[in-house]
């Protein structure tokens, strides 16, 4: 349970780098609720358990709450706030008790840290669990940088690549430079930047079944750049987009892989293909 | 003009196909964004002047009507009028009748969009007027009949070649083999052809940037000085400006012009900035000998004190657009009425009724760019997101769309049924895709599967293999 103590290490921290002192003066365990997010459920199980390792190598210990399904972005980008609510209420009860919420997803954490507070606004005897929430949500790779301090991930993975930033991380959270820092020392990557990092890749949930034509448009510039860039991999933060680039890349026949940073900073892009490619063998 | 925002998908449809219009988007992106951000960079103070911009609106906005009333009393000082319209029918009979009142024949314009939000063109046209637009984009859409598709460049869409083609359609009394490859060739036509009309206009029609409350002030920004020739050879001028564009001082102008140009062009300052108070004075050598002033609501009054009130920030930089994502796919017709691109979509259903314009709000990503430029901080993003509860909540959008949502809130909030549903659907879906590991084709998936492959889940949810690797953990 959250204590009332100013000082103490429960209490959700705002300035980067604090939980680091506060770790140092505690012997107990960080406990983090790992919100898996839909898309690394259903489709891409191994970025979650990137996501575990990476955390647990970073001295935290994981739990993944059975209550959640989704943060209701889909419901709440789509104007039916009464359905995203059904969904948010559940993501609230089940994190109460954890000291932070890390997913593997900008999308979903923006969800939860900027637009819950939106969209229960208009009640306000939720509002302090809300906000509690908020407060203690991050991203994966900005909760690795800016809470917990990690170094630069060690290894190698000799590839040439290029970040996606996605829209909801990038412009929400803020998230650019800690993915970025945590891949810089692994050897033999090379990061190269293309004009379009930071522009919408056209996915935008619904968005993209719904305006098909507008979104392929959208895709196929980032697309360009990619192939321009001569990256071989596509990194980025948010399987959402991750799969429409992919999507795209494969439509095209262009031979570059897209992997969420995850698996690779967990050194474990070896457990599974890349993003829509198969390990069976023809 | 008649709104074809209800048509937004098969416009958009027609706007990708449409070649001549991509290759003028696509030189379009280079431009803007790039000046404006090597504008910015040379501004160190830039989002301190953006607070300041800011807050000089919102505190305008909570006392509007007194600074309207402010600016209405220095007008009437000044030797001019002010006409209050409340809607786009009355400011359209208040110009008609201040061109006859004048005996006006011919009628020069500059740029204005709220001259495109009242159609005033056409409607000076069928009583009798020649209106002329004189500003050079706005000139040639007027030649072709069409409507701006950006709010400071009008005819971006075009290419030289299209342009060159309506100056030979339109301009019979010249010689039909001059060359007109070059840019300058048509600017020095045009030039000429428009000089004759400032010199018998009548009427000048302009709208204004802002309103200065404490002068009586009209204030204009052009690069092509179009505006001060409509403005000041003329028997009567007229202003038409909508009611949010009042700042209470010339200090307050300042800030929001340091922002504007920059914004927009990535100028430092337009290269016209005029500002102009009432008809010419006794000693005047130039000016007008009438001045009107129209103000109109069209709406905005009652977006006052309600959500979309932060939108009448607006200075109609264009930011947005041009940082847009889904404006530089499709270009600015696409959205169907006057106001394109992200402030559009929010603009255009306030302004004429979310019924026949809901598309605009859901055709974007909410990518958050467009908020991330704005010089007025706009939350553009939630603004469209609530229109989309509001659509949604008066029960618009697709069948279809509402009954999946509502299926798929009743077992996302169930996770014994989430569970129990995703597994299964992952299993099946992981068999089937586990060859290939992806899709091209998948029954109920066409949104996708049209123009991207879909990746072939993993065949076992995250959850199941957790719980599944705790078990034996424990
Ligand atoms: S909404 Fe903002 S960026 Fe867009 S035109 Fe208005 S002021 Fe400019």
């Amino acid at each position: 349970m959250p204590c009332a103590s100013d000082t103490c290490r429960h209490r959700p921290l705002i300035q980067p780098g604090v939980q680091v002192i506060l770790n140092r003066m505690h012997d107990e365990q960080l406990t983090v609720g790992l919100f898996v997010t839909c898309l690394v459920d259903l489709m891409r199980p191994s970025v979650g358990f990137a996501a575990v390792k990476l955390l647990e190598n970073a001295g935290c210990r994981v739990v993944v709450p059975a209550q959640q399904t989704c943060c209701g972005q889909p419901a709440f980008n789509s104007g039916a706030s009464v359905e995203a609510k059904t969904v948010a209420r559940q993501v609230i009860e089940a994190f109460r008790d954890v000291d932070y919420v890390v997913a593997p997803s900008g999308s979903c954490a923006g969800m939860i840290k900027t637009h819950y507070p939106e969209l229960f606004a208009d009640e306000p005897a939720r509002a302090a669990a809300v906000a509690a929430l908020a407060a203690k949500t991050y991203e994966l790779t900005s909760f690795l940088v800016d809470v917990l301090r990690q170094k630069p991930a060690a290894g190698t993975y000799p590839v040439a690549a290029t970040y996606h930033d996605s829209c909801s991380g990038l412009r929400e959270l803020g998230v650019k430079a800690q993915p970025r820092y945590l891949l810089s020392k692994l050897e033999g990557l090379s990061l190269t930047e293309i004009p379009s990092a930071e522009t919408c890749c056209g996915f935008g949930g619904l968005f993209c079944v719904k305006y098909t034509d507008i979104s392929a448009k959208m895709v196929d510039a980032k697309v360009d750049d990619i192939a321009a860039s001569g990256a071989k991999l596509v990194l980025g933060g948010d399987m959402g987009c991750l799969m429409n680039i992919a999507g795209r890349l494969q439509r095209r026949g262009l031979a570059v892989e897209v992997r969420h940073v995850a698996e690779v900073l967990a050194g474990s892009a070896d457990d599974a293909p890349a993003i829509g490619e198969s390990d069976v063998r023809p | 003009m008649q709104s074809k925002a209800h048509t937004f998908t098969a416009n958009a449809r027609a706007a990708l196909a449409d070649e001549p219009l991509q290759a003028a988007l696509a030189r379009f992106q280079g431009g803007f964004p790039v000046k404006r951000r090597a504008a910015i960079d040379r501004l160190p103070e830039f989002d301190a002047l953006r607070d300041a911009g800011k807050a000089i609106k919102d505190a305008t906005l909570a006392n509007l009507d007194i600074y309207l009333e402010q600016f209405e009393a220095k007008v009437i000082a000044a030797g001019g009028h002010v006409h209050w319209c409340e809607d786009a029918d009355a400011a359209r009979q208040t110009v008609i009748d201040l061109c006859r009142e004048a005996g006006a024949k011919t009628i020069t314009k500059a740029k204005s969009m709220i001259g495109e939000e009242i159609a005033i063109n056409e409607a000076l046209a069928a009583a009798g007027f020649t209106p002329i637009e004189t500003d050079l984009g706005e000139y040639i859409i007027q030649l072709r009949d069409e409507a701006p598709s950006h709010i400071i460049v009008p005819a971006v869409h075009l290419s030289k070649e299209q342009v060159a083609e309506s100056f030979r359609a339109h301009h019979r009394d010249l010689p039909a083999e001059r060359p007109l490859s070059e840019p300058q060739a048509m600017l020095d036509e045009a030039r000429a052809i428009l000089r004759q009309a400032f010199l018998t206009a009548d009427v000048g029609i302009t709208g204004a940037n802002m309103l200065i409350a404490e002068t009586g002030s009209t204030v204009l920004v052009t690069n092509e000085g179009n505006a001060d020739l409509t403005q000041t050879l003329p028997r009567m001028q007229i202003v038409i400006a909508s009611i949010e564009k009042v700042v209470p001082t010339l200090e307050d102008a300042a800030t929001v012009l340091r922002l504007l140009a920059r914004s927009a062009t990535g100028q430092e300052l337009s290269v016209y900035t005029t500002f102009t108070t009432g008809p010419k004075r006794g000693d005047d050598l130039d000016g007008p000998a009438a001045f009107h002033v129209i103000l109109l609501d069209n709406g905005r009054s009652r977006m006052l004190g309600g959500p979309f009130a932060e939108m009448l920030r607006c200075i109609r930089c264009g930011a947005c657009l041009n940082h847009c994502p889904v404006y530089s796919a499709v270009g600015g017709h696409a959205y169907g009425w006057v106001y394109p691109g992200p402030m559009g979509s929010v603009l255009t259903p306030n302004l004429i009724g979310l019924a026949g314009t809901s598309d605009l709000p859901n055709a974007s990503t909410l990518c958050g760019r467009c908020e991330e430029v704005c010089p007025m901080r706009i939350p553009l993003p939630r603004m469209l997101r609530q229109l989309r509860q509001d659509a949604f909540a008066s029960g618009g959008g697709p069948k279809p769309m509402r009954a999946g949502l509502a299926a798929w809130a009743f077992v996302a909030g169930r996770p014994w049924l989430y569970r129990l549903a995703t597994g299964l659907g992952v299993r099946i879906l992981g068999l089937l895709g586990r060859r290939h590991g992806r899709f091209r084709r998948l029954p109920g998936a066409s949104g996708w599967t049209a123009v991207r492959d879909l990746p072939a889940p993993a065949g076992r949810t995250f959850q199941a293999l957790w719980t599944e690797r705790n078990g034996a953990r424990r």
